[in-house]
């Protein structure tokens, strides 16, 4: 049995970007590519949801990126790497956007199921086929990937930012709400009409009952 | 609304809409209990949580266009150009 200290257990995760830093501080350029690679697109999402164009957000992110390459002598790994990094890219989009602030569309409030499927009393009328053991059978990985991006692509611009940033960039939900302005409730309701859109993208695929 | 209305059990319709609350952890303790009530009784219900997390695990499974070589070799020159102007900001 290990004992281990109060201070140990207090430390924060490990930064899944350590490693890559090392050897950006040590002087290597690839490694500095591969971190480039690693979370380019989080930053162009990010970026975009404040600038006027996809142009201005490429130029945001390369900015950054001279920013962090300036900035990482000093930076001390108090937060992660990558809380550091879009933090740097959302200030910078921000002090460069021209856009209007955009009223937040949490709107849309179309059920998460269409409706026709429950019976008077609210009880599922036609339930939802079981997928688990089907939806890897009968798709392929690449033809779920384009499912998927298909969903992704027909949602609203708000719903479509949200689910990204939560769950594929992986980020916080308070992550999630500083970068956008927007409330952990109104964050949810995004969430929600989002995955559950997905969701139904899949069964279509899948097959309906 | 009475004690009797808080105590309801939720229907099926509801719980597709809670779901997401659910899965972020943000229910109400005393909604929480309701939605596992109604899980621990409706395979449909419990088929259709299995299906959200699913497509959240699905949707973490995409992943962005990887660099090409022609952005590799730009960001590497940013990396080289910065490296250098280092290196003579310190001999100054
Ligand atoms: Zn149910």
């Amino acid at each position: 049995m290990t004992l281990r200290s109060p201070l140990a257990r207090s430390r924060p995760p490990a930064d899944p970007d350590a490693d890559l830093l090392a050897r950006v501080r040590a002087g290597e350029e690839r490694a500095f590519v591969e971190l480039v690679a690693r979370h380019r697109g989080t930053m162009l999402r990010l970026a975009r949801m404040h600038v006027s164009s996809s142009a201005i957000a490429e130029e945001v992110v390369q900015d950054a990126w001279v920013a962090v390459l300036r900035g990482l002598a000093a930076f001390e790994g108090r937060s992660t790497f990558r809380t550091w990094l879009l933090q740097i890219v959302l200030n910078r989009a921000r002090s460069t956007g021209v856009r209007e602030h955009r009223t937040i569309a949490v709107g849309d409030a179309g059920p998460a199921v269409d409706p026709t499927r429950f019976d008077a009393d609210g009880a599922w009328a036609s339930p939802p086929r079981p997928w688990e053991d089907e939806i890897g059978e009968r798709l392929d990985a690449r033809a779920l990937a384009s499912q998927l991006r298909s969903g992704l692509d027909g949602l609203p611009a708000r719903q479509r930012e949200v689910v990204m940033l939560r769950d594929v960039d992986g980020l916080s939900s308070d992550e999630v709400c500083a970068a956008l302005d927007i409330t952990e409730a109104n964050q949810r309701v995004l969430l929600h009409r989002g995955r559950s859109r997905l969701r139904a993208a899949l069964e279509a695929e899948v097959g309906t009952p | 609304m009475t004690i009797l209305a808080l105590r309801r059990p939720y229907v099926c319709r509801e719980m597709v809409e809670l779901i997401t609350d659910y899965l972020e952890g943000a229910l109400p303790r005393s909604q929480r209990r309701r939605f596992d009530a109604h899980i621990a009784g409706c395979e449909h219900c419990g088929e259709y949580l299995r299906q959200m997390r699913e497509t959240i695990r699905l949707t973490g499974t995409l992943t962005d266009a990887d660099l090409t070589s022609a952005m590799r070799e730009e960001f590497g020159e940013l990396f080289r150009q910065m490296r250098d102007e280092d290196a003579r900001d310190r001999e100054a």
